[in-house]
Formats: structure tokens, C-alpha cells, sequence
């Protein structure tokens, strides 16, 4: 339970500019998650918040409370910010068993002995792995030392819980059932955490908010389902969602109410009031169009407003198939629920919700027109 | 019955004809049997001789012949009158030595590796190669250099502080605390590489997460740093007592003075000028003692489960901060390792320019006599020429670069072979033995693993002649004790190149010797070449071994250099010293140029 306020945080790598101006703010129970290809400076942010690196300028606020500023180099240690950390190495000490590495902080604390094993057992136990007390870690395998790490982190209830691309060493169905459970522990525990990965899947379904890294800045700032419906630039957009954002090349024209905007798929208006600020000054400008590939759906019978194309894939993917259809040069991708099959040169018929489509201005790569609901 | 009986002899034959038709059987059989030729029956030998009366002693002994079973050496040295002077107390002096050493040396090391490793310290660059230069100076010319600054009056040249007139007492030149500094400036490097590795391979991410649980420093150290390298500082300081306890060099060079014997120094004077056999003795329970310490600390403590990588991705190491006292620390680092590495050789290099040495480096004490000069404008009490005038010279010259070249190509060639069958041969029966069998020597101190040679080879067998005094003894002793060295720098070269690689050609047809022309050589001449540099400066710079085949016709330089420090003509024993430690300074950098080799994985 805790609130993080981070203030224009530069830091350096030598000549390597790594973080550039953050500014972030999490609220109180947030699960926030830092999302961004690797190297964008996730992790260097969250040892700023720990305490383990020291940005050259900013401050950083935990509570109200000044633990980083800059202008009076003042830079609190990391065990005065009431906070635990899983690294994405786990970092459990090797030598001590799973019970005495939950204890560590625990006995640095000074707590008696009862209380000791009352707190590791009962983090032991949330975690389910009570039995595994006595191993060493490299008996355990890879789900059970993270199920160790996180055990050690919540032992002692801190206020914040930070996690560093936690469950990036476990394989697919591992890593799905810790993603119920870290989402369950932080119902139960009410504390804030801040969650980094690259795995946009993970951010989307465990967050309350995420902030998105590109080359050590935050471009945005969003809920998960904000951030899927109104990706903020193309890199985003191409970013997040699986499979990609379909993109389509478009001409785009200011006329009264709003913007023409004429593509292959054909002419869309969309009104004023779906604009964001990054919309060009000029008349006629050059967009993209991003739709997901659950927007579209196929229909075999021709109707009015429906667009001929021809199927040029078709991937069956068990609860879900993907098509890929051409529409003269263009290709699409088409995800459909279900076992649809389609023949390989079969003509077909697309519906498209315009208003479900984002635009892009093509020169800044910025949104320019919001999906609506 | 009879077909079944017809069948095992066909299966007998096939695998003969298998093992005989392989040549990469019998490569494994002949590299067996070779090793066991070398390894196993000079020892087994020795022993053997220890219990056989030879001629010299035939008169102590009543009523027994020559090569009569006897009891008497062994007698003689664990009890008899003379145990006391012959055993005892230089046992007790070995021990003595080999403890300090290794009570200073291991806590050195440790902290010099913590300290380039792990903290923020300024000016690591420069500190580290004050820390390894030591690495490349053999550690006979440390004596050399410790004598250049502490030799006092005694046998007529003063060293450095003598000649600035204070009177150094003979406690402090020569005998136990002169030898053990000596040893502690040398064996600490094997703590500081040992301990500077498991270090690096210490995510610093595991005290990172102490630090935010609350731990202060000093308990990170002391509760997660330290137990983690604690294998690598405890099979550190196994290996320093063991090296410590068996070394010649230094032991003579600073204790025969003041006739301070150690067991190594006592051995080599039972070999040289008394009972051979006593000396065997000696060198069987050194040998006992040395390679007992390193076995009983395997069985006892057993090869500790290394720490490293538990966990998966995500590797850091970040600098723990020293705070203000750093840039004390750092002088007070770079004064010790300038006070007790720099100058000691520049002492020893200026002794070499100087008239008489400990008067100074006034012009008119200064020289290059000791260098070019004639014989016959020597002055004063010489009566040797300058090295470069000097036929003894240029005689151990031409000896130590043949033995050097000879020695290392065959070395690193066995080194390579036997890495490969070592590699190859991973957890099968012979894989293992070769590679418990060259393991060998390297537990042997190397004044005992002479001994062992000297013993076998100093008669005749059959046709084979005594070899006493040749060259290939010499050859031999060098190559078999520089096995372990070589041939574990070729297994790591070997299992770089992969098996898969190799059975990949074997898929495609082409057989042993093709695989081995086309495949394996070619991917393995980087890996030779250098392990080959390594094996060579290792013998370039050997004492302790060469120095019971020493006769006047094959002097190395080393052993040139320790006989004129002996004969008090300190001049002439730092040039030498000069010439070798330039020597091997040289193909170091070399080396580490063409071959980006690691200098360290050297030293020894
Ligand atoms: N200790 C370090 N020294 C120098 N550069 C570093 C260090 N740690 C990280 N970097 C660099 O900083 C950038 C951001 O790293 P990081 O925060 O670890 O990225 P992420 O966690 O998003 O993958 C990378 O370019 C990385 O190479
Ligand atoms: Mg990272």
C-alpha cells in the first residue's frame, strides 16, 4: 500500500542515455506493469525505485516521503523503503535452504523466533510450497524457486512488491498459472506492485495499468484495455496484441465535420469527435489504418457493404483459426473463433466496423483518430 | 556348448580385432600404457628402492648383500639418533612455513580479489597489474630479489638496506620469516585467481537482494558473499599449504645460509651428498604429505557443490560502493603492492649495474661489468666474467632454450591428446583413469617428483642405459609433471570443439584419422598454440624440478642463478634472474597479444 511518484529520472550508463525524463506516478494497490522490448530501461527503473541505482537527476516519492533527490544528492538506502524485490535471476542465496532464505530479512529484522516461523510458514504456505522448506535451491526446479522468490518477497508484508520479469524463466503452462496466482496475491495482499515484462500477454491480463517503454521513455500510460483499443503510435500498436494490428496504407482529407479518409478497402468518414490532438495541420495528409484481426469478420455470401477477398492462408490454431486474404496488394489478417475452414483461393466477403479502426497519422506515426467502444 | 564356446572366442577376437584396427583405441591404449610406464612404476619404483641396501650403506649394515631387503633406511630416518636433526625438526620447519604461508596468503589474496572484483575501488586498472606481475615472476627470483634488499655482511655483499647502514639481523634476511614472506608475495595469486573467479560468477543481484531485506555490508559479506566462495578460499588454501610445504627454491636459497632445513632442502642434501635412499624416504613422505593434504581434503570436505547459476536468466554485477575510505584504500593498496613488487625488482635489476653492491648508485659504483666485462679487467676479488662473456652463460642458455622448446611442443602435443581422450572419454572407464593418472604429478611436490625420476633412472636397464646426468631425463621429468597443466588445457580446448562435430564427419564416412586431419586439428590450433605458450614459460622459468639432474654439462640459467646467489656473487645470480624474468615477461605479453590468453590460467 504505497504511492510512487517518480519525477524527471535521467540516468546514465556511462555515454549510454538509459532513462530520459521519466515521469511516473502509481497510485496506491496499482498493479503496474512496465512494458517494452528488452533493453528499454525497465529494469534500471525498477532498481531506481529500489535503490540500487542512482539516477543522475529527478525524485523520486514513496508516500509523500523524498527518498531520491537529486539536487541534494539524497539517496535513501534500499532497506529504508519498506519495499522486497523478485529479480528475474530469483537471486536466491544458494547456501541457505528455502526456509532460511525466506527467514534472512526476517532474523535482520530481529524477530523473535516464533515469529519467524510463523511469517515463513505462512509465505511458504501461500505459495504452496510449505513442503519444500528444507531443500536448497538448486534442488528445486524452475516454478519452485520462483514460488521461493516470491515467498521471500511477501514474507514480511512490504508495502511495495516489485518484480522483474518474474516468470520469464518458466515455460508456457507454468507461467500461465502463476499469472492467476500473481493476480490472486495481489487481490489478497492489497499492496502495490510493479510488475516488469516483455511479454505484452502478461501485462494485459494481470495489470491495472501499464506504462510502455520505447528507448528509455514512457510513451504511454494506459489501462490494459485502453491500451489495446487506442494504442498511442504505431510502435505500440505493432507492439501489443497478438496476432499484429493489421496496417493499412490510407490517404486522409480534412473536410467539414471530421476526415475522408479513402484506402483499398474503400472510403470511411469519421467524425470530429473521435480525434485526438496529434491530428496533421495540413488539408491532405498521408495515414495508416490499424485494425486487429478480430475486427473483421468473413461472410461467404455477398452483401452491400461487404469487401471481396481472396483467402490466401488459413491457419488452424485449435480454439481460434487465422486467415490471411488479399484484397488486391494489400493482405489482412483475419482471426475467427472457432474451426473455420476456408478454401486457399476462395473468394470471400469482409465486414469492417470503421468505427472499431484506429488511424494513424503516416509523418509523426501518432494517433490521430480513437477506436470507439 | 561347443558353439556357445565357438561363439565367445569369435566375439573375443572381433573386439581385439576392434581395439587393434581403431586407432582411436589404440591411441586410448598406448597413451594408457605409457602413462603407467611414466607415472605409476617410477613411484612404485622408488618405494621399492627404499627398502633395497645399495652399496654405499653395505657397510653399516651387517651380514646383508647389496639388493638385500632391508629396513635400514627407513630406520635411519624415522628411528634413529639422528631423527631428530635428519626428520624432525625440518618437518617442523615445513610445517611451520607451510602454515604461515598459508594463514597470510589466503586472507591476502581474498581480500585483493574482493577488492579488484567487487567494490568501486579507483585505479583497478593499474592495481591489477601491480597484482600480476607476481604471477610471472618465478618465485626462486623473489628470493633473489628478497636477498638484493636484505643480505646483510654476512659472506661480503650487503644487499640494499645493509648498504644504507642499517643492520639488518639475520632473523629477518635469511631462514622462516624471510621464506615465508617470499611465499606469501607468491602464493597468494593462487587465492586471489581462485577466489577473483568464484567471485565473478557471484550474481551480485544475491547481495543486492540482502541489502533490500536491511543487511549492512558487513553481513552481506560475512552471511552471503563468504560462504559462497568459501570452496574456492578453502581449496585455495589446501593447495597453498600443499605447494608450500614441498617448496624447494626459496627454502634454499634463504635458509642454507643459516642452515634453516626444511624437508625439501633436506631431501635435496640426502640426494646430493648423502644417502640417496634416506632422501627417497624423505621424498615419499613429502610426497605423502603433500598430495595426502589435497586427497584427504577431497574425501573429508568432498568437491563442494558450486554456487554458481542457480535460477535462469538475468546476470549483474555491479560495484559495491567503498564509500569515502576508498581513495585510502587504494593507497594504501598501491603502496604496499609498489613496496613489495616493484621495488624489490628494481633493487635486484640495479644490483646487476653495481661495483659492490649496498654502496649505492653513485657513478663511480656504477658498472656494466657484470654484464660484458672481461675476465681480465676484472677487479678486486672476481673472477668471473660478465654474463655475456661468459661460456657457463651461454651454455645454460642454449640449455634452457632446448629444454623450453624440446619440452613444451611435446607437452602441449601429449597435453592435447590426452585432453582429447579425456574428453572423448567422459565417464567411461578410460577417460576416467587417464584422467585420475596424469592427475598425479600435479600433487607431487616437484623436488620429490624428481627424486622419483632420479631414483628410477639413475641405472640401467637391459639395454636402456642409466640416464643420470643426459638431457633426456631432464626432458622427461619435465614433460611427465607438466601433463596435468597441458592436457587440462587441452580437454578444455577439446570439449570446445564438440563431439557432435566430429561424429557429424563420422555420419559422412570419413575415418579416424581423416576426422582427425580435416576436423579436429584444424579447430584445435588455436587451443595448442595456447597451451603451448603457457607449458612453455612454465618450464622456462622451472627450479624446483630440473634441479637434482644438474650436472656442470646441462645447467639451465635457473639453476646458474641459484648457484651464484649461493656462492655469494649476487651480481652475476640478478643478472640471470634479469635475463629469465625478461624472458617470461616477454613471451607473456606475447602470448597474451597474438593468443588473447588468460596470464593467469599459468601460474603455479
Ligand atoms: N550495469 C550496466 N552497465 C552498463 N549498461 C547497462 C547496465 N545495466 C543495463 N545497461 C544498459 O541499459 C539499458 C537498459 O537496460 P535494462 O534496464 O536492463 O533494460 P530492460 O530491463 O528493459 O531489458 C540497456 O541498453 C543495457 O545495455
Ligand atoms: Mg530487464
Amino acid at each position: 500500500m504505497s504511492r510512487i511518484e517518480l519525477a524527471h529520472i535521467n540516468k546514465h550508463y556511462g555515454s549510454n542515455h538509459v532513462l530520459k525524463d521519466i515521469n511516473l506516478t502509481i497510485e496506491d494497490g496499482d498493479f503496474m506493469t512496465l512494458l517494452g522490448p528488452s533493453g528499454c530501461g525497465k529494469t534500471t527503473t525498477l532498481r531506481v525505485i529500489a535503490g540500487l541505482e542512482r539516477p543522475e537527476s529527478g525524485r523520486l516519492l514513496i508516500d509523500g516521503e523524498e527518498k531520491i533527490n537529486s539536487e541534494t544528492a539524497f539517496y535513501s538506502e534500499p532497506s529504508e523503503r519498506n519495499l522486497n524485490l523478485v529479480f528475474q535471476s530469483y537471486a536466491l542465496w544458494p547456501h541457505l535452504t528455502v526456509f532460511e532464505n525466506v527467514a534472512f530479512g526476517l532474523k535482520i529484522k530481529k524477530l523473535n523466533s516464533m515469529a519467524i516461523t510463523k511469517h515463513v510458514t505462512h509465505a511458504l504456505e501461500r505459495m504452496h510450497i510449505g513442503e519444500l522448506a528444507k531443500r536448497y535451491p538448486n534442488e528445486l526446479s524452475g516454478g519452485q524457486q520462483q514460488r521461493v522468490a516470491i515467498a521471500r518477497a511477501i514474507a514480511y508484508s512490504p508495502q511495495l512488491l516489485l518484480l522483474d520479469e518474474p516468470l520469464s524463466n518458466l515455460d508456457a503452462k507454468l507461467r500461465m498459472d502463476m499469472r492467476v496466482e500473481l493476480k490472486r496475491l495481489h487481490q489478497e495482499l492489497g499492496t502495490t506492485i510493479v510488475y516488469v515484462t516483455h511479454d505484452q500477454v502478461e501485462a494485459l491480463t494481470m495489470s491495472t495499468k501499464i506504462a510502455v517503454f520505447s528507448k528509455g521513455c514512457i510513451t504511454q500510460l494506459a489501462t490494459p484495455k485502453e491500451l489495446y483499443m487506442n494504442p498511442v503510435n504505431l510502435v505500440n500498436a505493432d507492439f501489443i496484441g497478438n496476432p499484429r494490428i493489421n496496417f493499412i496504407e490510407a490517404m486522409g482529407k480534412k473536410i467539414k465535420d471530421g476526415i475522408r479518409i479513402a484506402c483499398s478497402l474503400g472510403d470511411y468518414e469519421f467524425d470530429r469527435e473521435a480525434f485526438t490532438d496529434e491530428i496533421p495541420v495540413e488539408k491532405d495528409f498521408a495515414c495508416i489504418i490499424g485494425i486487429r484481426p478480430e475486427q473483421i469478420t468473413i461472410a461467404e455470401a455477398q452483401g452491400e457493404t461487404l469487401i471481396p477477398a481472396i483467402v490466401d492462408t488459413n491457419q488452424f490454431a485449435g480454439s481460434e483459426t487465422l486467415i490471411t486474404v488479399k484484397i488486391g496488394e494489400e493482405s489482412l489478417m483475419i482471426k475467427e473463433i472457432g474451426m473455420e475452414r476456408y478454401r486457399v483461393g476462395q473468394t470471400v466477403y469482409l465486414e469492417i466496423k470503421p468505427e472499431r479502426c484506429n488511424v494513424y497519422a503516416k509523418a509523426s506515426g501518432q494517433l490521430i483518430k480513437c477506436a470507439g467502444q | 556348448m561347443s558353439s556357445k564356446a565357438a561363439v565367445a572366442k569369435t566375439r573375443i577376437k572381433n573386439r581385439i580385432k576392434d581395439i587393434v584396427k581403431n586407432p582411436y583405441h589404440m591411441i586410448i591404449l598406448l597413451s594408457l600404457i605409457s602413462l603407467f610406464l611414466l607415472i605409476v612404476l617410477p613411484m612404485i619404483f622408488m618405494v621399492k628402492n627404499t627398502f633395497v641396501l645399495s652399496a654405499n650403506e653395505l657397510r653399516r649394515v651387517s651380514g646383508k648383500e647389496v639388493g638385500d631387503f632391508t629396513l635400514y633406511y627407513w630406520q635411519y630416518l624415522l628411528a634413529s639418533k639422528l631423527s631428530a636433526a635428519h626428520l624432525i625438526t625440518p618437518f617442523k620447519h615445513s610445517l611451520t612455513i607451510a602454515f604461515f604461508v598459508t594463514v597470510l596468503a589466503v586472507p591476502l589474496g581474498f581480500g585483493l580479489a574482493w577488492l579488484m572484483v567487487r567494490s568501486d575501488l579507483p585505479g583497478k586498472k593499474w592495481l591489477t597489474i601491480g597484482i600480476m606481475i607476481p604471477y610471472m615472476i618465478p618465485s626462486w627470483c623473489k628470493s633473489m630479489a628478497w636477498l638484493a634488499v636484505f643480505r646483510n655482511g654476512r659472506g661480503g655483499a650487503p644487499g640494499f638496506l645493509a648498504g644504507l647502514g642499517i643492520n639488518v639481523p639475520d632473523w629477518l634476511a635469511y631462514g622462516p620469516t624471510a621464506i615465508i614472506l617470499c611465499m606469501v608475495l607468491h602464493y597468494y595469486a593462487f587465492t586471489y585467481i581462485m577466489v577473483s573467479g568464484a567471485l565473478r560468477s557471484v550474481n551480485s543481484e544475491l547481495e543486492e537482494m540482502a541489502e533490500i531485506q536491511g543487511a549492512k555490508k558487513m553481513d552481506i559479506l560475512k552471511q552471503i558473499t563468504m560462504p559462497m566462495v568459501m570452496p574456492a578460499v578453502l581449496s585455495s588454501a589446501i593447495m597453498t599449504f600443499s605447494k608450500a610445504i614441498g617448496s624447494y627454491g626459496v627454502a634454499a636459497n634463504l635458509g642454507l645460509r643459516i642452515s634453516y632445513y626444511t624437508l625439501a632442502t633436506k631431501m635435496h642434501d640426502f640426494i646430493g651428498t648423502g644417502s640417496a635412499q634416506v632422501g627417497y624416504c624423505m621424498a615419499i613422505l613429502l610426497i605423502t604429505l603433500a598430495s595426502g593434504t589435497i586427497i584427504a581434503n577431497q574425501i573429508f570436505i568432498g568437491t563442494r557443490k558450486s554456487y554458481e547459476t542457480i535460477g535462469g536468466k538475468g546476470y549483474r554485477s555491479t560495484s559495491i560502493r567503498l564509500g569515502k575510505s576508498k581513495y585510502s584504500i587504494m593507497t594504501v593498496l598501491g603502496i604496499f603492492l609498489f613496496v613489495a613488487m616493484i621495488v624489490p625488482l628494481f633493487i635486484l635489476l640495479m644490483e646487476t649495474f653495481q661495483v659492490n653492491t649496498g654502496r649505492g648508485y653513485g657513478l663511480d659504483n656504477l658498472t656494466l661489468y657484470n654484464w660484458i666485462g672481461r675476465l681480465e679487467d676484472a677487479s678486486g676479488m672476481i673472477n668471473y666474467a660478465g654474463i655475456f662473456r661468459n661460456e657457463a652463460f651461454f651454455k645454460a642458455l642454449y640449455n634452457t632454450v632446448k629444454l623450453t622448446i624440446i619440452g613444451s611442443v611435446i607437452t602441449a602435443f601429449c597435453g592435447q591428446l590426452l585432453g582429447y581422450i579425456c574428453s572423448r572419454g567422459r565417464g567411461k572407464w578410460y577417460g576416467n583413469l587417464v584422467e585420475q593418472l596424469i592427475f598425479l604429478p600435479y600433487l607431487m611436490p616437484a623436488v620429490a617428483f624428481s627424486a622419483i625420476y632420479l631414483s628410477m633412472f639413475s641405472r640401467s636397464y637391459g639395454p636402456i642405459p642409466s640416464l643420470y646426468g643426459t638431457f633426456t631425463i631432464i626432458l622427461l621429468a619435465t614433460v611427465v609433471k607438466h601433463i596435468p597443466f597441458a592436457s587440462r588445457s587441452g580437454t578444455a580446448n577439446m570439449l570446445q570443439i564438440g563431439k557432435s562435430l566430429e561424429e557429424a564427419a563420422d555420419v559422412a564416412g570419413s575415418g579416424f584419422v581423416r576426422r582427425m586431419t580435416k576436423i579436429v586439428i584444424p579447430l584445435a590450433k588455436n587451443g595448442f598454440l595456447s597451451g603451448f605458450l603457457l607449458v612453455f614459460i612454465s618450464i622456462a622459468k622451472e627450479l624446483d624440478l630440473i634441479i637434482l639432474f644438474m650436472t656442470p654439462s646441462n645447467n639451465t640459467l635457473s639453476y646458474l642463478a641459484f648457484e651464484y646467489s649461493k656462492e655469494v656473487l649476487p651480481q652475476m645470480a640478478d643478472a640471470i634472474s634479469v635475463i629469465v624474468l625478461a624472458f617470461v615477461l616477454v613471451t607473456y605479453l606475447t602470448a597474451s597479444k597474438i593468443t588473447g590468453t588468460d596470464l593467469s590460467k599459468s601460474w603455479g
